[in-house]
Order: C-alpha cells, then structure tokens, then sequence
C-alpha cells in the first residue's frame, strides 16, 4: 500500500522571526499551507497570529527566515506587489473605505487588474467605459455570493457591523485570490451570522477553490470549517492537526487554561 | 421618490442620470452663457475671479478632499502658475500652450514637493507645505531677473490667434471653458481606477496596500494632480490680477483655499465649487452690508477674518459634511418628499479603529 501523495505546499513558513526591539512576537515558526484547505491558526492573546499574517502579506519585515509562495520568496516582495500574486487578506479591526459605498469599496478590490492608463481615465475612453462594465459584472458576482444586493450602493459608514465584516470579506474575493487571510473573520458577530460565515468559507474552499487560512477564536467555526489547526503560544508553534487533536493537546491545555 | 432601472452597467456610472439634472444643468449651461450680456461688466469681471477660484479649489479638493493630505501651501502652486505663464508670454509663447506649460510646471513642481512630503502625513505634511510655500514665495521675491521680485511683474493680455481675450466678456468665457474643462477632466478621473485608488489611500492605507494599490505612488500623483490644476488656475489669476507681486500669495490665499473645500465639503467636486464661490464672493457681500451696520463695528478692522472664522466655526460645529452636505439633505429632503425621515442623516459614533498601522 502506498501513501497518498502530498500535494506540494502553497505557502511554506519556515524558520520564521519577528522581533520589536526586545519583543519577540514570533520565533522559530514553520508551517505549511496546502492548496485547497481551510487552515485555522488558533492560540491565546498575544501568541503572534496576527503577526504571522502581516509578516506573510509584508506589512512587516521579518527579522528571519522565508517565505515561500508557490516557490516565490516573498519575503522581499513590495507591500502592495502581494496582491498581484494572487494574496488577499481581511483585518481584524475592519479597514473598509468608510466614506464610499458598498459597490466602490468592492471595485477597489478589482483594483490589480488595471484600470486603464491615466489619459484614457481622464478622457473616459471607450475601453475605460469597457474595464469599468467588465470590473462591475465581476464585482456583481461576489455581490450575489455574499448577499450584499440590497447594500450595494450604501455608504459604508452607514452599514451595521455584521454587514461591514461581510463587505470587506467581499472585496478580498474581488481582487481573484488564490490564498484568502481572515484575521478573526467572526470576532463581533452572533451565533447566526457566524454560522454563515461558516457555509461562506466552506463555499470560498469548495466552489472557488481558494485555499483559506483564517485566524480564529471561536472553536464553534473552527471545527466547523477547518481542515487542519495550528495552535501557536508566544510567537511559537505548539500543535498542528485536527480540530479535535490540538483542543485535546496537553501544551496547548496548558498555554490556554495554565499548568 | 426615485428608482434606478439601468439595464445596463454603464446606466449606472453615466455623469447625467437622469432627466432632471439634464435639464438642471442645461438651464445652468444657458444662465452661464447668456450672463456677461445681462450682468454688470463688474459683477462679470467677478465671476471670472470666482471661476479663477473654483479651478483652484478643485485643484486642491483632489488632494485634501480625495486623497487626505493637507496641503497649507497651495498658494506657491498658484504663485508659480502665475509667474511662469506670466514669465513665458513675455517669451512670446501663445496664450494655450502657455496656459498648458504653466500647469504642467506646477505638477512638476507638485512631484517634487510630493516626494518628500509623502513621508510625513496630518501636521507635519501641514508643516511641510507651509515650509514650501514660504521658500517658493522667498525665491519669487529674490529672482529679480524672472519674476521682477518685489516691484513686480506686469502680465500681458490674453490674445489667441490675433484676437484679445483681455475684455471681461472674452476673459469670462475663457475662465469658463477652461473650468469646464477641469471640472469634465476632474469627473473622469475620479469615477475611474485612480479616483478610486485616491479614495483607498484617504479612509485606509493599510487596506489599500493589501488590494494592490501602491500608496505612495498615488500619493505623489495626486499632488502633481493638485498643483497641476492649481498652477493652471494661477495662470488665469496672473491675467486676472494684471500685475504680479509675491506678497499676492500668501498664506493668507492658502488658508482661503482650505476653507473653500473644508466649507465646500470635503470629498466632493460640487463642494469645492460651491466653497470657492462663497468664499471668493464673501469680501463683496461683507462690503455690502458694512454701510447698513452701526459705525462702530463697520469701522472694526479684520471683519472679514473675523467672518471668515465664524463661518469656519460654525460649519465645523454644526456641518462638517459642508455645503455639500447641506445640499445632499435637503435634496433627500425634496426626493422622498412626504416620507423624509427626521434622523435620516443622525451622525453616529463611528466605531473605535485600535489597530492602525501602517
């Protein structure tokens, strides 16, 4: 009997470090992400989740080690050059465009496939006229996935919160990802909402075939969607596998709950 | 009450939507047209000053109100608009490639102050454009050769092909046209990709660089935007004024621009024009009413500051959308007619932001 292959990783972490001055908020982390899965880093406050995140998407500059994307070392990738490769992330706190509606906050997103050169902008030339209608229809399709019909034109700065979680889900998706970053995508919802998200992230995997990796606390929606589990302590990694296997961990009992 | 039925994208993003701003803005198009004929050559002559304005205030709307950058030193833009127009009539270049250099050298201009400012932002980039505008307006008084330093630079008249464009009725439709012009461009740009990426920059950066957009370099374009449009509308104040002295830009004119888009609304382009007319027609309405008020008062010195600040004051406090704001109520007002809801436009607490970085 052979073993079934693994696929080759998507995204391959290793040895990574990330320090503030004497803050160590990541040390010695390695991790991989597999295409097509649905991976969900856990871990107390303070353990370096969102840091994992910024360092992948270069809003930080890692003080060690690599990172690989598909084969890509982004380590030295421009911050706003992420995206072009097929990155999208969400922010804990959300950071949508709060004085545009709904559907420019999504056209935004639409933002890495060009936009046509200045003069045509300025002119408003028929290709522009085109790009605009073709970024619309894609725009109006993330717009049905997610619902979002009867916001389409409100300003966001008059969405309720729940909705505005689901906006900036929205706009990662326009921008065509193929690695999607939910920084605690439930933080701020209620049971009915969350489950939703629930169905909408095993959809984003299963449908769209976008490889999912989601920071998350609650344990409800983790093992409801996820495929696999980091769990991480003080910028290091403790357990890796099943919903089930790090909740019942031992170290990762001992980092939540104290020895 | 008013419902979209577009059946096709472009319905939706078309400038004029609907029947009645057709017909609104034909019936303005008309009264601007027809105006210099039914007006006072003075209240003309004016209105050319408050066109002047409105380029000058979209010019920076582009970057205040789109992009979030103040800009206290938006009068060095007009200051080098004016005097290189000025400077190349004198080297008998014609009017329009005139006017089209003089903008395009105050991009330039806006480029390289953009660079260094891009890396500051609120009140030191505040700080920065001041410290600008008070070493453009040094030079200008110290290059004697070109810009005639303090005694001046008297600016020839407006000519195109072989006619003048010097009368007020000539200058007013040349103001207008090319605000026209701005206004259109302006339009496009800001319903397109870059307006959008403007936008981006202005409510989140650390959104924008996650979507691809690469903020510095829309930083940068906007205020070579800014001071291109800026230094154009400086180049129609130099024929405006006729005779050129640096202390004409002060930070006195950069404060008035401020106020123009902060009144007008920031973040919108009708704001812009809406503030520049106020704020560019106050000084006339002031010297009328000062004769119906008691001399003590009339007499005072500094009223017109002093209203200046009050109306700050009071728009800050009570409006802080702006004219602009006061327009989009009222006009929501008017659309939903008998079903016009009281809190409709209630501000509301926005939500704590703990986690900003850049």
């Amino acid at each position: 009997m052979t073993a079934i292959p693994q696929p080759a990783a998507m995204l391959e972490v290793r040895d990574l470090a990330l320090s503030f001055g004497g803050v160590q908020a990541i040390r010695q982390l390695a991790f991989d992400v597999f295409p097509g899965e649905v991976l969900a880093i856990i871990g107390p406050n303070g353990a370096g989740k969102t840091s994992v995140l910024n360092t992948v998407t270069r809003v930080f500059d890692a003080s060690r080690g690599s990172i690989r994307f598909d084969g890509q070392e982004l380590t030295g990738v421009q911050r706003h050059a992420v995206a072009a490769l097929g990155i999208a992330r969400t922010f804990q706190n959300i950071e949508l465009f709060e004085a545009a509606t709904v559907i420019d906050n999504l056209l935004l997103g639409r933002h890495r496939f060009g936009q046509g050169a200045w003069w045509q902008q300025l002119l408003r030339t028929p290709a522009v006229t085109r790009i605009e209608e073709s970024s619309r229809a894609a725009v109006e399709e993330v717009i049905e996935f997610l619902d979002l019909s009867p916001w389409r034109n409100t300003l966001v700065a008059g969405l309720p919160y729940g909705v505005r979680k689901v906006v900036e889900l929205g706009r990662a998706l326009a921008t065509g990802p193929r690695l999607l970053f939910l920084d605690e995508p439930a933080s701020g919802l209620n049971p009915e909402e969350t489950r939703r998200l629930g169905f909408w992230i095993d959809d984003i995997r299963s449908d769209l075939g976008i490889t999912v990796v989601m920071v998350e606390h609650d344990m409800s929606l983790v093992s409801a969607v996820s495929d696999r589990v980091i769990c991480m302590a003080q910028g290091e990694l403790l357990a890796t596998g099943s919903a089930r296997e790090v909740q019942n961990h031992p170290l990762v009992i001992s980092a939540y709950l104290g020895s | 009450m008013r419902f979209d039925y577009n059946t096709r994208y472009r319905d939706s993003f078309a400038l004029l939507r609907h029947t009645d701003q057709r017909i609104a803005y034909g019936l303005l198009a008309l009264v601007l047209l027809a105006l210099p004929w039914l007006a006072s050559t003075y209240f003309v002559g004016e209105l050319a000053y408050v066109f002047i304005l409105c380029i000058a205030s979209l010019g920076l709307m582009v970057l205040t109100g789109y992009t979030g950058q103040v800009s206290l030193g938006h009068a060095a833009f007009l200051a080098v608009g004016a005097y290189g127009h000025a400077w190349m009539l004198g080297q008998g270049v014609p009017l329009l490639p005139s006017l089209a250099l003089a903008g395009l050298m105050c991009a330039a201009c806006g480029l390289a102050l953009g660079f260094p400012a891009i890396r500051v932002s609120g009140l030191y980039l505040a700080m920065v454009t001041l410290a600008f505008s008070a070493i453009a307006t040094h030079v200008i008084g110290q290059w004697t050769s070109v810009t005639g330093g303090f005694t001046g630079l008297a600016v020839a008249d407006p000519t195109m092909a072989g006619f003048s464009l010097g009368g007020p009725k000539a200058f007013y439709f040349l103001c207008l046209a090319l605000l026209v012009v701005v206004l259109l461009g302006l339009l496009n740009l800001l319903r397109s990709g870059m307006g959008r990426a403007f936008v981006g920059v202005r409510d989140s950066e650390a959104a924008a660089y996650s979507l691809g957009i690469a903020v510095s370099r829309v930083k940068v374009t906007a205020f070579a935007l800014s001071a291109g449009v800026t230094g154009l509308a400086g180049a129609l104040l130099a024929h405006h004024t006729k005779y050129l002295t640096p202390d004409a830009f002060t930070l006195i004119l950069s404060m008035e621009l401020v106020l123009m888009v902060v009144i007008g609304g920031l973040g919108s382009l009708r704001g812009a024009i809406l503030g520049a007319m106020l704020i560019s027609l106050l000084p006339t309405l002031i010297s009328r009413i000062k004769p119906l008020l008691p001399d003590s008062i009339a007499k005072q010195f500094g009223m017109e500051t002093f209203i200046f600040g009050l109306i700050l004051a009071l728009f800050v406090l009570y409006e802080p959308a702006g004219i602009n704001g006061r327009w989009l109520k009222l006009r929501a007002l008017v659309q939903s007619f008998p079903l016009y809801r009281r809190d409709t436009f209630k501000r509301t607490k926005r939500y704590m932001k703990s986690e900003r970085y850049k």
